[in-house]
């Protein structure tokens, strides 16, 4: 079955035209097609469709091939971050094929070795951040100070010994582990909903992993004006 | 009348979420989901909790007007989407998806101007637009004063706000006298039992010296600084403060400046249709001092009604189906959503 995959939670707007396997041999069996990536932290509004289109293209595919759009949650900057799951939703809709949501961070934690911290940035001196075992999340996703996480992993028990991500680039002094540079893979992300794609379970609306509330205050009284 | 465009129109530049389907200047459907409420106990709205219930309404919202058109995606000749002005995160969601439903459905894609769409709503209610005619928008976001020749061409800024929107002065005004937000209809309705000429507040920039440069611009600021003035004054002294005459009196400074240039600007260009969009078009004294201003001066007044003056995805749509009528090529893909974007650029 071919899948779009689509991740605009970092500042690289990530996309892949994939083919999953949809008999059981036991392997992952997930294949690339096609794959774009592009940096810019600003433009995930007029880059993600053109490519969402040329990945299509060159796989040889029309939409109407398609049989899952599988798109990453986040977390990551909110604004970017909506680009790439309103799209996927939207097409998942015109289309009528399910939309999977997968976590972000999974899909650089999927790709990392031993007990790695994965850190993307958050802005605001923040990192979004998990830490991965053999691969596997073992830690919610959350949103820390770079220099607040080594209590919190102390409190876990959890010893990282390698912090990727752009985040961790970022921050590595804060962090005081080597860095690896990595973003999101189209494929770990498809690998995560390889079995959901597989069974055709039910599609999933794509909220995205916020992590923070919206900046808004209240007015407390009303604002008086200046003598 | 099949061969005229069915267009699909999403608006995101503010706290709706529209989607509206035309044929031509036929209106088939007109889903708003608001997020008004949301933004209530704020005062205004949240750019951050407008994005987010954007991206929760788009699927549910295109279900709804879909349903009611009685049309599938795969049957609009294109899709047309606000690129701008407005909020620049609500603005991207609204593009996003279209772009999304476009590429899914291989339609063409029409960035358009909110300001425009305002503009050509009324077309889904009193026919095509007489060429040219002036435009009046007032909301929350925006006060502007427009030439409109061909739409689809473009559109002649004559004037806008120069500080706050007139919506905003309604909105901060009702908030001072303990009125809810959004403050324009409860403060039409206090001003119902008011004396509109209690209280002399100032009628920005129509002074004789502003008239060489912002002779069709607009200032709300000091009117709402001036009413928070009078009403402090009158707490200090411990006296009743009175919210009918208040707000009668702030109603009528804001309607007699939003006529009077309008009108002005109608006789200065040898216009006879004013047209009035954007959300304040609905305030009751508004309307009845355009329509009386207008008549004096044989101007036909076109209003359309309140539920298409506020922002809707049919007035996107309404815009698009005249874009792409009128053969204009389609946006290119990677078009960006842009918060200030200018009224002379009508489509992308
Ligand atoms: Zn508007």
């Amino acid at each position: 079955m071919l899948v779009v995959v689509v991740d605009t939670s970092t500042p690289a707007v990530t996309t892949a035209l994939v083919r999953v396997d949809v008999d059981t041999t036991g392997a992952k069996g997930v294949e690339l097609l096609a794959e774009r990536r592009q940096v810019d932290a600003r433009a995930h509004g007029e880059l993600l469709a053109p490519s969402v289109r040329a990945v299509l293209a060159e796989g040889g595919a029309t939409p109407g091939d398609l049989g899952a759009i599988v798109a990453g949650l986040g977390p990551g900057p909110f604004t970017g971050l909506r680009v790439g799951l309103v799209t996927a939703a939207a097409m998942g809709q015109a289309l009528s094929i399910p939309t999977y949501g997968v976590c972000s961070l999974d899909g650089i934690g999927a790709r990392t070795a031993g007990t790695a911290l994965v850190a993307t940035d958050a802005r605001r001196k923040e990192v979004y951040w998990a830490v991965y075992h053999e691969r596997r999340r073992v830690t919610d996703p959350a949103v820390d100070r770079p220099g607040d996480i080594r209590a919190v992993l102390e409190e876990l028990g959890v010893t990282a010994t390698v912090a990727v991500g752009a985040g961790a680039r970022l921050h590595a002094e804060a962090l005081a582990l080597p860095v690896l540079d990595a973003y999101p893979s189209p494929v770990a992300l498809a690998e995560l909903a390889a079995d959901r794609v597989r069974s055709k379970a039910p599609g999933e609306v794509l909220t995205p992993l916020y992590l923070r509330r919206p900046d808004a205050v209240e007015p407390a009284a009303r604002k008086r004006v200046r003598p | 009348m099949t061969d005229e465009p069915l267009v699909l129109g999403i608006e995101t530049s503010c706290d709706e979420t529209g989607i509206g389907v035309v044929r031509g200047s036929t209106l088939l459907a007109d889903q708003v989901a608001s997020s008004v409420d949301a933004h209530a106990r704020f005062g205004g709205v949240v750019p951050e909790v407008a994005s987010r219930a954007h991206l929760e309404a788009m699927v549910p919202t295109m279900r709804r007007a879909l349903d009611i058109a009685g049309v599938q995606l795969s049957d609009v000749d294109a899709i047309a989407v606000t690129a701008g002005p407005g909020l620049a995160g609500a603005l991207l969601v609204g593009v996003a998806a279209a772009k999304g439903y476009a590429v899914a459905a291989e339609k063409p894609i029409y960035g358009v101007n909110h300001l425009a769409a305002h503009v050509a709503v009324d077309t889904l209610e009193h026919g095509a637009l007489p060429e040219p005619s002036i435009a009046l928008l007032v909301s929350g976001g925006h006060s502007s004063l427009l030439l409109v020749g061909d739409l689809a061409r473009g559109v002649t800024p004559l004037g806008a706000t120069i500080d706050d929107a007139a919506g905003e002065a309604y909105d901060k005004v009702a908030r001072l006298l303990g009125l809810p937000f959004p403050g324009g209809p409860p403060i039409d309705r206090a001003a119902r039992d008011g004396d509109a000429s209690a209280i002399a507040f100032p009628r920005g920039l129509t002074a004789q010296r502003d008239q060489a440069a912002h002779r069709f611009d607009f200032s709300f600021s000091g009117l709402k600084t001036a009413v928070a003035r009078w009403v402090e004054a009158l707490e200090r002294t411990g006296e009743p403060v009175p919210v009918a005459d208040v707000a009668a009196s702030f109603q009528e400074a804001v309607c007699d400046v939003l006529t009077a240039k309008a009108v002005e600007a109608c006789r200065e260009h040898g216009v006879d249709v004013l047209v009035i969009g954007g959300g304040v078009a609905a305030n009751s004294r508004l309307r009845a001092l355009a329509q009386e201003r207008c008549d004096r001066h044989g101007i036909a007044l076109r209003v359309p009604r309140p539920r298409l003056c506020t922002d809707n995805g049919a007035m996107v749509a309404a815009l698009g189906a005249h874009v792409v009528a009128a053969g204009l090529p389609a946006s290119r893909l990677d078009f960006p959503a842009d918060s200030a974007l200018p009224v002379t650029t009508v489509a992308f």
